[in-house]
């Protein structure tokens, strides 16, 4: 019979205990994460009449915007190898996947408040149905993507092939810094706040609708983004461009994907406390 | 494998904090030294603003067992359930476990309201640990059980409060838990529901160990076997006379002290209850009256010149303030004139088969207006003095009001004896 012990200390002091469990947990909550995933994204469409329309409006609103800035003179943006209207909307669906995943984490745990202070179940089947519910909007988009760049005629051959593997590198980027910032941002609302701000600055410092200029202080902050080398090489991936970043990618890659597993531990550590101090 | 024990609590603790923004920066203070394994030091101890919402709880349930977990509002009751189902850690002490814990904290927990209940089920069900087909196969019994019918197929969102309530709960029961929580869940559900539910909490008892959160006494005298008494945190009471945990817990009402409601009219002089004669000796705070004897009531009264004639009612609670018994001259005589300086009345109350407790009288002074055949209260002296029962000869505590007298004969024995079925004779 399943024995479980309770107490004050805190469960780092046993990491191999705790790491074993935590494994556990992920393994029982694979089934709840599936079924909550499925619950969020019919309950998302369900009352909604466009439904999964929705997931193409806004990066096409979202990239006529930057077209008319740069048309109209407001915005300049240097020329690119590709069109500015591909390289804009190439840039604000990858981008969109990166927000929605980095969103995913805080706004599930904060979804599932009620259900997290009053039931027992794997905490990590919150985060893993965050990460289910990114891929299937990476899916969507990366599709979209996809049919949009071939029928205008910038396919990109082979390294296409490579493009998934980019988005999931972005939605593990997503993933590990929502869910660094979940912890705080379940105490103080003034992490989701701050969000929006955060996020307004990461992307006009990433390649998503600027070109990296050649020189100066811009320059020098678009290329130590972490987040450059992954936008970059998606869309290089996807267009058949050469891949400026490619050791960056990797590299950032790696790093994100150990971070992950820090802020997977710290996520479980930290749950017990958060519910204490959610008012749900 | 009917006595091993499922829950062992080792002087359990909980701070809380009375302040929010404090509360939250603990919060984040807590997060770091629980990442830093830090935890240990200054734990025990209270910050500032805090308070033990849960102190020192310790108690052990065997399967089989039902514990009753009773205390006022703001006890720590619902703390130390969380606590018990992992849900927040304890600040000290030791919490231990084992089998299965099916726990309805609150009723409707995880149902999310735009899906059907049956869909509803297979997440619930996921959130409590079963895998699909395990739901499959319960899914016919949770359905019937619940009385959803037909609404099985229709949206939360449209159920009534008693449908969410008789969803969850089955879910819950059905899961086959070894530790049940139950915390106040079934006070929303129909009567018919209700005793229902107690079947299945009786049912479920076999096999599991069972902890029930109510404010409803007679529900807890019902199906508990023992209980634990919380107030401010720490156990007031803890053991298996759930009669005497049920008394503690009325105690701490001060809902029944005594109040001059009005008495611009009539003003009591003198009140008194006169205790049985067996207990006319014992030093009691309050007269203990016997089974089926007389309450006999010494009633000093002077009523205001302006008042021609007057009636008492007297009206006994018991601890739930429940009103239990009324007495009103009205039904018996003709009102009392206002003759007199003082009335000194006596009232008798012959054979009273209320069950042991406590009971409060309030006095109602009051005459009747002969054309609006109403009655106007001349003076109102509520829970003006309590008396105790000490009726029965060992039942405890029993869902009821009254112990109704009855003698049983055996005809099989004498038919040719003549005696009624319907004897009367005192005890």
């Amino acid at each position: 019979m399943e024995k479980r012990i309770y107490t004050p200390e805190s469960n780092i002091q046993r990491p191999w205990i705790m790491l074993r469990d935590m494994l556990a947990d992920m393994r029982r909550g694979q089934d709840l994460a599936l079924r909550l995933t499925i619950r969020d994204i019919k309950a998302l469409y369900r009352q909604s009449f466009l439904g999964l329309l929705w997931a193409f409006i806004i990066p096409i609103a979202n990239t006529l915007t930057w077209i008319f800035l740069n048309s109209s003179g407001i915005v300049s943006v240097e020329t690119t190898a590709l069109p500015y209207p591909v390289y804009v909307f190439t840039g604000t669906m990858i981008w969109a996947i990166f927000m929605e995943s980095m969103q995913a984490p805080l706004t599930k745990t904060t979804q599932n408040k009620s259900v997290l202070a009053k039931v027992n179940f794997p905490r990590e089947a919150i985060i893993m149905s965050a990460v289910y519910e990114s891929v299937f909007n990476a899916c969507i988009k990366g599709l979209i993507l996809i049919v949009a760049v071939i029928a205008l005629g910038y396919a990109g051959g082979w390294s296409m092939l490579l493009f998934p593997v980019a988005l999931l590198a972005i939605i593990l980027a997503g993933t590990t810094i929502g869910l660094m910032l979940t912890p705080i941002g379940t105490l103080y609302a003034d992490i989701s706040k701050a969000i929006p701000l955060i996020m307004q600055f990461l992307m006009f410092t990433a390649p998503v609708v600027f070109t990296i200029p050649a020189e100066g202080k811009a320059a020098w902050v678009i290329r130590h983004n972490p987040l450059t080398p992954l936008v970059s090489t998606a869309r290089d991936w996807l267009t058949g461009g050469a891949p400026e970043f490619l050791n960056g990618f990797w590299l950032v890659t790696a790093i994100f994907a150990v971070v992950f597993l820090l802020v997977l531990i710290a996520y479980r550590l930290a749950m017990p406390i958060l519910i204490e101090r959610m008012n749900a | 494998m009917s006595a091993e024990t499922l829950i062992r609590v080792d002087n359990v603790g909980k701070k809380f904090c009375r302040d929010l923004k404090t509360g939250l920066w603990y919060g984040v203070r807590d997060l770091v030294s629980e990442f830093t394994g830090s935890a240990n030091s200054g734990k025990q101890h209270l910050r500032p603003k805090e308070f033990w919402a849960v102190d020192d709880i310790s108690f052990e349930l065997k399967r089989g067992e039902c514990l009753g977990l009773i205390g006022r509002n703001g006890a720590g009751k619902s703390t130390l359930l969380k606590m018990l189902n992992g849900l927040i850690k304890p600040d000290k002490g030791r919490i231990e476990m084992n089998g299965r814990i099916g726990a309805l904290i609150e009723l409707g927990a995880g149902f999310n309201p735009i899906l059907t209940g049956r869909e509803n089920i297979y997440n619930n069900g996921s959130v409590l640990g079963l895998k699909k087909k395990e739901i499959d196969g319960l899914l016919e019994e949770i359905i019937d059980f619940s009385e959803i019918g037909s609404f099985i197929d229709t949206p939360v969102q449209f159920y009534s409060s008693g449908m969410k309530v008789r969803l969850g709960f089955s879910v819950a029961v059905h899961m086959k838990p070894d530790v049940l929580i139950l915390d106040e869940v079934l006070a929303v559900g129909d009567s018919g529901f209700k005793m229902k539910s107690f079947n299945k909490i009786n049912e479920i008892m076999r096999e599991a160990a069972v902890i029930f959160v109510s404010h409803s006494m007679p529900h807890i005298a019902t199906i508990t076997n023992q209980v634990l008494l919380m107030e401010a945190g720490k156990s007031a009471y803890q053991g298996d006379d759930v009669a005497l945990g049920i008394d503690k817990y009325f105690s701490h009402f001060s809902g029944t002290d005594p109040k001059i409601e009005f008495n611009g009219l009539a003003q009591i002089k003198h009140f008194a209850i006169i205790p049985s004669h067996r207990y006319a000796q014992e030093k009691e705070e309050h007269p203990l009256i016997d089974y089926r004897e007389d309450i006999e009531v010494d009633i000093h009264l002077s009523i205001d010149r302006s008042v021609a004639d007057f009636h008492i009612k007297l009206q006994i609670t018991d601890k739930d303030l429940k009103i239990v018994g009324i007495y009103d001259s009205f039904q018996f005589q003709e009102a009392v004139s206002n003759d007199r300086e003082e009335h000194k009345l006596r009232i008798t109350l012959p054979q009273s088969i209320f069950i042991d407790g406590e009971y409060a009288v309030s006095v109602f002074i009051q005459n009747r207006n002969v054309d609006t055949k109403r009655m106007n209260i001349l003076g109102l002296y509520r829970y003006w003095q309590k008396f105790k029962m000490r009726a029965s000869k060992g039942l405890g505590v029993v869902p009821a009001v009254v112990y109704l007298p009855g003698t049983i004969s055996n005809h099989s024995l004498a038919e040719i004896s003549e005696t009624p079925t319907k004897t009367l004779k005192t005890l």
